[in-house]
């Protein structure tokens, strides 16, 4: 049992809980549809369609509408900060929410009173407003790119707009950037930074470098990095250890970008479709290279 | 270590660290502090006036704490007012500036333009957006929604319909990406 927290663009949407459904280029959930174009709808798509092939339950999801006021996430901050300790998940993936302080601390309040502690995935709005509580390290698995981490490893920036020019170059390096990110505990346990070459690492460093295949185009695509957070979500709940779940949902969303073939005016709905072909490719691929070993 | 341990441990000092998505909104005259004291009140924002931190050495003696995240929905506000405040910067740490650094990718048929977190990339023939990507505020699907298949000479700026930071480095995207591709 796994958990999605996030929000639609659409001021008009309800809160809603429950479980999901993808038809065509729509995520159906209790009698709505949402549009598949990008953020959490791209990221519950990926995640059901690794779901599929791992052959486990979608799963439940919160959402609500949210265009950028914040009254959207306030509510689903304040639903979920009541609610989540009478529930049992495995693990919650936070999306994009309004960073709030205050709202991020009563979420993981409520969490501490779950009566077991699932895995916490964020990435997005709710990943900064982790990194700015101070709370960072509380969660299991961060999955920021590039502008993102230089935003975690400086200790100073509110908000990645504020990310200080020495620190957000590009002569630094992302390794360079995950040990300060780490040095002012500003990471979680776990890292996965997605860019042309994605990193895995952990407080000791680098654990896995994956830059095959590099599809340049992708970087231009809004919603490959909620399509890596929607698949390593899903993996973790089929019960992939942390480091192995990255590492796979890192190679399974390069696959799926390059067969799609992007430009890059490519739509992430096109990406998504490959993720079952990537994920078997890649399952089929461990499962040989154990056997002869 | 547990999180309510976690704060049982945190010091006056650590608590004030805490205040990291506030920022502050300086103005030349109190006149002006008090006028957009009352119009962020009526429109509904929790903002506080105070004495500015010993960082800032511009402005008059008061300025007004704000919620961060949505500057850019807050600066429209007292613009459409007459007000525009002398600077705005993080309650934490007042000397941090936006970023200013552009990073630029040509495709050959299509230009990437990333500010910070976000990133705008436009058909360099037609000038069409044809993608956003980064960023994790709400307003950055909602943006990408309005923006998207809409030619940068004629759709509406990021800021206009934006609400956070993740809007206003859309914003700063869109300057940088008019500068290199209209005349």
């Amino acid at each position: 049992m796994f958990a999605i927290v996030g929000t639609v663009p659409d001021n008009r949407f309800p809160l809603v809980e429950g479980k999901v459904k993808l038809e065509q280029d729509m995520v159906l959930i209790e009698g709505r549809e949402v549009p598949v174009n990008r953020g959490t709808p791209a990221l519950i798509a990926a995640a059901l369609k690794a779901c599929e092939i791992l052959d486990i339950s979608g799963p439940t999801v919160f959402l609500v509408g949210d265009i950028g006021t914040g009254e959207g996430s306030r509510r689903l901050y304040e639903y979920i900060s009541n609610n989540l300790r009478h529930r049992e998940f495995n693990s919650i993936t936070f999306h994009y929410l309004q960073p709030d302080v205050d709202w991020h601390n009563k979420v993981l309040f409520s969490i501490e009173e779950m009566r077991h502690r699932p895995l916490l995935i964020a990435d997005a709005g709710f990943m900064y407003g982790a990194k700015m509580s101070g709370l960072a390290n509380s969660y299991d698995l961060f999955t920021p790119d590039a502008g993102e981490l230089a935003f975690l490893a400086d200790e100073e920036a509110p908000h990645p707009f504020y990310t200080r020019g020495f620190i957000l170059h590009e002569q630094n390096s992302v390794p360079e950037l995950i040990v300060r990110a780490y040095r002012h505990k500003n990471a979680s346990r776990i890292l996965v930074v997605k860019g042309k070459k994605d990193y895995i690492a952990d407080e000791e460093g680098i654990k896995a470098e994956i830059d095959y295949p590099y599809v340049e185009a992708l970087e231009a695509i809004g919603g490959t990095g909620d399509t890596l957070t929607g698949i390593v979500s899903a993996l973790l709940a089929a019960g992939y250890e942390i480091l192995h779940a990255a590492l796979i949902a890192s190679k399974v969303n390069r696959v799926s970008g390059f067969l799609s073939n992007p430009t890059p005016a490519t739509k992430i709905t096109e990406v998504i479709q490959y993720i079952p072909i990537a994920l078997k490719e890649i399952l089929e691929s461990e499962r040989s290279y154990y056997e002869y070993r | 270590m547990s999180i309510l341990k976690f704060f049982k441990k945190k010091t006056k000092k650590d608590q004030a660290s805490l205040k990291t998505d506030l920022g502050i909104l300086v103005f030349h005259n109190t006149s002006e502090v008090i006028r957009a004291e009352n119009i962020l009140k009526e429109k509904g924002w929790k903002v506080r006036v105070m004495g500015p931190p010993p960082e800032i050495r511009s402005g008059c003696d008061l300025v007004i704490e704000f919620p961060l995240i949505e500057e850019l929905n807050i600066l429209r506000i007292l613009e459409e007012k007459g007000i525009t405040p002398m600077d705005v910067v993080p309650e934490n740490s007042p000397l941090l500036k936006p970023v200013d650094l552009f990073n630029v990718k040509d495709y050959g048929k299509f230009l990437m333009v990333r500010a910070a977190n976000m990133k705008l990339t436009v058909e360099k023939d037609t000038l069409i957006i044809v993608n956003i990507s980064g960023g994790g505020c709400p307003d950055v699907p909602y943006l990408a929604q309005r923006l998207i298949g809409k030619s940068i000479k004629e759709v509406p700026e990021p800021r206009e319909l934006g609400h956070t930071l993740c809007g206003y480095a859309l914003q700063l995207a869109f300057e940088e990406m008019k500068r290199r591709c209209l005349p």
